[in-house]
């Protein structure tokens, strides 16, 4: 079986950052959303909010960036890690990273990204929308492989009405 | 520690802040939020100031879970001396800036002063620096925060900042956040107008340690399931707060053409479904909820104004907004007997941009429209301006003209009722539906004495949010009252479950008073609490989410007595301004014509219904008597004594 991978909707973000909390309670002991490993971007004036989290990469930039060959990859878990012992915190990875998942963590001199929680990411817990969802990536790729078939299914009726009446 | 956070104290005269810690005694007392703010503008504002001088203070308080693990730990009280009414001003908003306040190591921001020109405050990390607000001065609510956010370069400071009504000193203009989180009552936004206060900013990256975690992620947890499982949340989550509309209205429970009705008629176009609608349509997607920071419920709906010919002669066709909440229904639909889906998407956007109270505003607009229909206005002192009722261009029109202050009228009426009735005279004053110098919500209490006897009660005056016992309109059965009421304090008197009834009613008042004042403290918001249903937390849930996160033992009944002895606190500081309890202008008595004018509309229930004086009186000495008030609702000497309030005059500041 493939590894579940964090799977994020925007549309369903109601912006407002629980998973930011729940993430930097769970990794830090304390409330403190700077130190998450989630960050919700925010588009306030048009109501457009975007939450960002790592995307486990299977061609992962960090890991092919880093010099000291800290991060690697679990083909099995879908997972990429950080050896703390071997960061060097050079930050190569933070500037590489295509989606800013990396963070750097200024006090420890590390740099620091989302773990998956061990297999059950809080921010999925905790997400009342299920904006953040975790899941098997060839079901979500088949279930939305229905929804724009039937968007697309609407809008040719869509179109032909209009056309029907121009 | 989880309490560290501190309060500054900036003075604007002179530029000095201070920092001070937050003693755990005094902690322990007033726990955060509103009970402290209080605790803080009795002190630090001066006795009989003039609310619009630099001897008033305006305070800024982040709840002691703010930015904890609480679901919608999110909530700031800003309290100040209220410009519009000279008693206590005080007013909640939620969206994101109390957690932002205690990330940058902050509780409390206490503002004294006047500063020489216009300036804001940033909050960052620990500091407290005053700056030059040249750039934001002048600017809408949302563009002074863009344009604070690009001086500052940093798209996630969070703002607490007043509009341009608040500039032009009306006297109930708002602080806001966001695009339309309000501290909707108070008038603390026009106090910062009046100390050339523009926004206090925040941005903090400090940690907030979490006594339990483990504990409290997984209390949490349950605590959301609980808050999220109640079906009046859930249809909250899809339809904001205008989902009672419906209900309340075709019940007959609204305010309409100012006093004189108690429905809307052909009210269809606002019906909450048909707001969804359009809120989904215009956003292009079929989620459309917003949310304040860690809440499930996600009670504001997104928007875009329509293309309407109204919209368009005010230049508002695809404005963005959030809300409209159920009180934007009243204030620019029912009161002033409007039915336009357009009028109230534009009223609502236009408070939010000018920064000032909805309910203060509709309610003046709709009284004012009275006047006109009684000829005590005349178009010459309306200036051609045709106040009827149900003129949807006429309510839109009085918005621009009361936040500028830009015709004879709309200046007055920026004065707010009371001031304005002295101006307009006449018969003015009998018509205006106040209590404490305070417009009411547009709701109708004449069927429901213990939602009456709240509105005469409440602290900040009229009001809906201080103690209103709403469970009652639920008819729950007695026992289950019995168990709520009884809890964290033994109760064992009358107890009833009709909502026309008069009995019970006092103490009902009384418990949810010290419900609200517990969750104001902690800084949760109200719509997860009894406020809504018999099922949601309470007491002895609080206690529980306090020790989880902040590591604070107290008991439900020590979460009780933090909220009486905030609740003595404001009641001391009213009588400080003075408060009398039978005075028409700053007494604990509901507007006259709740005695003598029947309701006409509606339910059976509520036709004909009006509040009864004597019952009345009865309910009120009997609250007092409660509270441990004396029969002129002064706390006796025992009773401050009981809750360490004896020496709050003459005892040296201890924070």
């Amino acid at each position: 079986m493939e590894a579940k991978v964090l799977m994020i909707n925007h549309e369903k973000c109601t912006g407002c950052r629980r998973c930011e909390l729940v993430c930097s309670v769970f990794h830090e002991n304390v409330a403190n959303p700077s130190k998450a490993r989630i960050k919700v971007e925010k588009w306030e004036w048009e109501g457009l909010y975007i939450p960002m989290s790592c995307k486990q990469c299977v061609d992962a930039p960090c890991m092919n960036v880093c010099p000291v060959k800290a991060i690697t990859r679990d083909d099995a878990q879908g997972l990429v890690s950080v050896d703390n012992d071997m960061c060097i915190g050079c930050r190569s990875c933070v500037a590489v990273c295509p989606f800013g998942a990396m963070n750097f963590n200024p006090m420890m001199k590390k740099v620091f990204k989302c773990d998956l929680c061990d297999g059950d990411p809080q921010c999925v817990r905790f997400c009342d929308m299920k904006a953040v969802d975790f899941v098997d990536v060839r079901k979500e790729s088949l279930s939305k492989k229905r929804d724009a078939a039937f968007k697309i299914s609407e809008a040719k009726k869509l179109g032909a009405t209009i056309q029907y009446e121009g | 520690m989880s309490l560290d956070r501190k309060v500054a104290i900036v003075d604007l005269t002179t530029g000095k802040i201070d920092i001070k810690a937050i003693p755990l005694a005094v902690r322990k007392q007033f726990l955060g939020g509103r009970g402290l703010a209080a605790y803080l503008l009795y002190n630090y504002s001066k006795p009989g100031c003039d609310p619009l001088g630099p001897d008033n203070a305006v305070i800024f308080s982040a709840g002691i879970l703010g930015g904890m693990l609480a679901s919608a730990s999110a909530r700031t009280d800003v309290m100040t001396k209220n410009p519009l009414t000279g008693l206590l001003g005080s007013g909640n908003f939620g969206g994101f800036f109390a957690p932002e306040l205690r990330y940058a190591g902050f509780d409390h921001i206490v503002v004294i002063g006047k500063a020489a020109k216009p300036v804001y405050i940033f909050v960052h990390d620990g500091e407290v620096e005053i700056k030059d607000a040249k750039n934001l001065w002048g600017k809408t609510v949302t563009e002074a925060q863009w344009a604070v956010r690009e001086e500052l370069g940093d798209p996630d400071v969070k703002c607490a900042v007043c509009g341009p009504a608040a500039e032009k000193l009306v006297r109930y203009a708002n602080v806001m956040t966001g695009i339309k989180n309000a501290n909707g009552r108070g008038g603390g936004g026009c106090t910062m107008g009046s100390k050339n206060l523009k926004m206090v900013a925040a941005r903090g990256t400090m940690d907030i340690k979490i006594a339990h975690p483990h504990e409290a992620l997984e209390f949490d947890k349950r605590f959301i399931e609980q808050i999220t499982s109640a079906k009046v949340n859930q249809t909250m989550g899809v339809l904001g707060t205008p989902f009672i509309w419906g209900a309340t209205n075709s019940w007959g429970g609204i305010r309409t053409n100012n006093f004189q009705f108690n429905q809307l008629l052909n009210a269809d176009p606002i019906e909450p479904e048909e707001i969804d609608e359009w809120s989904k349509e215009s956003m292009g997607s079929e989620y459309n909820m917003s949310a304040c920071f860690g809440c499930q419920v996600h009670c504001r709906a997104k928007y875009k104004i329509p293309d309407t010919p109204l919209a368009r002669k005010y230049g508002l066709v695809g404005k963005y907004d959030e809300g409209p909440e159920y009180t934007s229904q009243g204030a620019f639909n029912g009161e002033p007997g409007c039915t336009g889906l357009d009028t109230l998407l534009m009223g609502n956007h236009l408070v939010d941009q000018y920064g000032v109270d909805n309910l203060e505003i509709g309610s003046t607009i709709s009284w004012a429209m009275e006047l006109y229909e009684k000829g005590i206005l005349t178009t010459k002192e309306t200036d051609g301006l045709d106040l009827r009722f149900g003129n949807d261009d006429a309510v839109i029109a009085m918005i621009h003209h009361i936040c500028k202050r830009d015709t004879w009228l709309g200046d007055v009426l920026a004065e707010g009722g009371i001031r304005a009735s002295e101006k307009i005279g006449k018969d003015s004053f009998k018509l205006l539906i106040h209590m404490k110098g305070m417009q009411n919500l547009h709701s109708d209490e004449r069927a429901t004495p213990a939602l009456a006897l709240n509105l005469a009660l409440a602290s900040r005056g009229s009001d809906h949010l201080r103690s209103r016992p709403a469970i009652d309109l639920y008819h729950l059965p007695v026992d289950v009252m019995r168990r709520i009421y009884s809890s964290p304090v033994a109760y064992d008197g009358p107890l009833s479950s009709d909502h026309t009834e008069y009995i019970g009613k006092p103490w009902q008042v009384a418990w949810h008073e010290n419900c609200y004042m517990a969750v104001d403290c902690l800084g949760i918001c109200k719509y997860h609490t009894t406020f809504l249903g018999a099922t949601l937390p309470n007491f002895e849930d609080w206690a529980k989410v306090l020790y989880y996160n902040v590591g604070l033992e107290m008991t439900p009944k020590d979460i009780w007595d933090v909220a009486e002895r905030s609740n003595m606190v404001e009641r001391l500081f009213n009588i400080r301004e003075g408060m009398k309890k039978d005075d028409p202008f700053k007494g604990e008595i509901l507007a006259e014509r709740y005695f003598t004018e029947p309701c006409k509309r509606g339910a059976p229930d509520v036709i004909g219904k009006k509040i009864d004086k004597p019952k009345f009186l009865e309910m009120r000495a009997l609250f007092y008597k409660y509270k441990g008030l004396d029969e002129n609702g002064v706390p006796t000497p025992e009773s401050l004594k009981k809750y360490g309030l004896e020496n709050l005059d003459k005892e040296p500041l201890r924070i």
